[in-house]
């Protein structure tokens, strides 16, 4: 069976010409880029290139790119650089509706001498920016906001939150991980002063990450040791993957205006197409100010991980914020946050479409995904109490 | 993605009566939207006073569904004595195991059955037995304790996979470990070594079991314990800070330092505050 992938905000398939770039690097081409002779000293010229490419997708410098492990890395890199190069402040802002590699780290910092404050959302997913710049004091380090939720693809003003926040004299960061590559970014015309990117998120490979940190911004160190990374981020350079995400930094460039006009074309086709023939379904988010590529729909009446296995019966890979895909009890905090009800938060599906995917597959999942609903709730006791109600 | 057995995932996508009596003898229903499972039972008797059929709604994940179906098909043909002693691990065991994080859903399934029984024999609308522990999902202190003893339960987290109680906002998790605690301190012990301890090996193990199980415990409340001298099997211990003044330090040297010590150490010990 041929899987009709739709869960790109999960991961993405690494494009065949980012694998072609990166396997000399995996064989014969081994050496490593600092050291003195050519064999090495050539690697380390193809890693210049790739922070170029990178750079320029970004709109960035190529010294203003640091190349990390993952997305979390990023985000734990740049709140730590803020805190340790402020030592005397001791107040962070950030949302609620962030990645858990920023949420978690700022609950722990919250029990570890840190006050965090959690920035609400709205229905439907917009951050209440009041609140935000009325908690914003000298004691504030950091403002640390999302680029684009994960969940819902729901897009924040991270240009006018910083130029606030810059107003201030504070450090901001927004974790991009989803932004990159889907929609256009230019930090040389922003406030924003540092950005983190995951490679896997854009069809680079995992493992990956890149954090930008504009010049001039007061940094410190997550990993110590080497010189890498001009010592900003020590350990010897995953070289194949930083090359690859070179390479995929070139595609996401060459691929943006195919994303925001035939990908979307098919995300609106499949949201219009799922709400039209599914009674009882709705969209969770901003249906304007989003990514391309998501849509999250909530089916009422019926629960996430069920329907995810139904879909799986048909290859059709998908994301659910219901409580029983994550292990815990309780759906995701995204959904809660916004106030999006039981009856349909345990039922949220997250469609999130790719450069790959077919109108073929979109039509496939049109026709699939009614009975699948249908067939669910027929076995759910709230189904015809729900209608009536 | 969960570790589901093949039968578990063949009655997930093919359950068995599915459906509702309309004429039923017995109903049960347990869960709720907020909760993300929940199971409506009937059932309807036979001339022979055996469970001729019985039916299920289950809203929630795969192994609900699943659990929903094992548990009609396990009923069925049983007489109402027979069916009110099928246990949760009876469910579990038909599916050929839960994950653990799933067992819930089996202990949903007993509940049904337990709830539609009650209303058949017209003990209906018993009121909720002992006090909310759990606020988030509305778990008892009697529904742990019976899910501690009945599945010999030993952490908050395995109460959380199989009662959900302490799997939200995470309050009630000292709550939750007083009655694991409890539960285990009237358990029968497996029979003692054989072997009697030395007298310095039995101080070394008091002293170790005070430092490393006790302490930690009673510091968290803001106590502290100090070992002053061991005779025979009398522990004297000196209690500090909340705990000395506390008008419950009795309750705690009893019931709680005495019960870890016999636990770990030698049954015979005897604790007293000096």
């Amino acid at each position: 069976m041929k899987a009709v992938y739709v869960d790109n905000n999960a991961t993405t398939r690494v494009a065949p010409e980012v694998v072609e770039e990166m396997l000399p690097y995996f064989s014969e081409l081994y050496g490593n880029p600092s050291s003195m002779h050519a064999f090495g000293g050539s690697v380390g010229t193809r890693l210049k290139e790739a922070r170029e490419h990178v750079a320029n997708l970004l709109g960035a410098q190529p010294e203003e790119i640091l190349f990390t492990s993952c997305g979390t890395e990023s985000d734990s890199t740049a709140i730590h650089a803020a805190l340790q190069s402020h030592p005397e402040k001791r107040h962070i802002i950030t949302t609620r509706v962030e990645h858990p590699a920023v949420k978690n780290l700022g609950e722990h910092l919250a029990k570890n001498g840190y006050r965090t404050t959690f920035v609400p959302v709205d229905r439907q997913g917009r951050l209440d920016l009041e609140f935000l710049y009325k908690n914003l004091s000298d004691d504030t380090a950091i403002v640390s906001v999302m680029w684009a939720n994960n969940e819902t693809g729901t897009i924040f003003p991270v240009e006018e939150i910083a130029r606030k926040v810059r107003q201030r004299g504070i450090v901001f960061h927004t974790d991009a991980v989803q932004a990159v590559g889907k929609i256009p970014i230019n930090m040389a015309d922003s406030s924003i002063d540092m950005l983190s990117l995951s490679g896997h998120k854009l069809h680079a490979p995992k493992g990956i990450g890149v954090l930008y940190v504009r010049k001039g911004t007061k940094f410190a160190p997550f990993l110590m040791g080497g010189h890498q990374e001009g010592g900003r981020r020590a350990g010897t350079e995953n070289t194949a993957s930083i090359i690859g995400m070179g390479r995929a930094a070139r595609l996401a460039m060459a691929s943006m205006e195919d994303e925001n006009t035939r990908v979307k074309a098919l995300r609106d086709k499949l949201e219009r197409e799922l709400l039209k023939r599914v009674p009882a379904s709705m969209i969770n988010g901003d249906p304007e100010n989003r990514l391309p590529n998501t849509t999250s729909i909530a089916f009422e009446y019926i629960e996430g991980e069920a329907i995810l296995l139904l879909m799986d019966q048909y290859g059709i890979c998908a994301s659910s914020g219901s409580a029983c895909t994550s292990g815990s009890l309780e759906p995701s905090h995204v959904l809660r946050a916004m106030g999006v009800p039981f009856t349909a938060a345990h039922g949220s599906i997250r469609f999130s479409l790719s450069i790959y995917n077919t109108e073929e597959e979109i039509d496939f999942i049109i026709e699939k995904m009614p009975p699948i609903v249908e067939r669910l709730r027929q076995m759910s006791p709230f189904w015809r109490q729900g209608q009536i109600a | 993605m969960w570790d589901y057995t093949e039968k578990t995932k063949e009655h997930f996508l093919n359950p068995r009566n599915v459906g509702f009596i309309d004429d039923f003898d017995g109903i049960g229903e347990v869960g709720s939207l907020a909760c993300g499972d929940a199971l409506k039972l009937t059932f309807k008797l036979g001339g022979d006073g055996r469970i001729a059929d019985a039916k299920f709604q289950t809203f929630g994940c795969a192994s609900a569904i699943a659990s929903s179906s094992a548990l009609t098909e396990i009923i069925k043909g049983m007489t109402l004595d027979e069916a009110a002693k099928v246990t949760n691990e009876d469910i579990a065991d038909y599916l050929g195991g839960l994950p653990k994080e799933k067992m819930h859903c089996s202990v949903m399934g007993r509940d049904a059955m337990e709830k539609a029984i009650a209303y058949y024999r017209g003990e209906a609308e018993k009121k909720i037995e002992g006090e909310i522990v759990c606020e988030c999902f509305g778990v008892t202190d009697k529904q742990i304790e019976r899910a501690v003893t009945e599945n010999h339960l030993t952490s908050i987290e395995e109460v959380t996979d199989y009662v959900k109680a302490g799997g939200g906002c995470g309050n009630c998790h000292d709550k939750i470990q007083f009655i694991i605690d409890q539960v285990l301190g009237n358990t029968p012990r497996a029979p003692k070594k054989p072997e009697a301890l030395t007298n310095i090996q039995k101080i070394k193990m008091i002293d170790a079991t005070l430092e490393r199980e006790i302490k930690p415990a009673l510091n968290q409340d803001g106590g502290d314990i100090e070992l002053v001298d061991v005779d025979g099997n009398r522990v004297m211990v000196k209690l500090r800070g909340t705990c000395a003044s506390c008008s419950k330090s009795q309750v705690t040297l009893k019931h709680y330092v005495e019960t870890k010590l016999k636990e770990l150490v030698s049954q015979e010990l005897v604790v007293e505050e000096v």
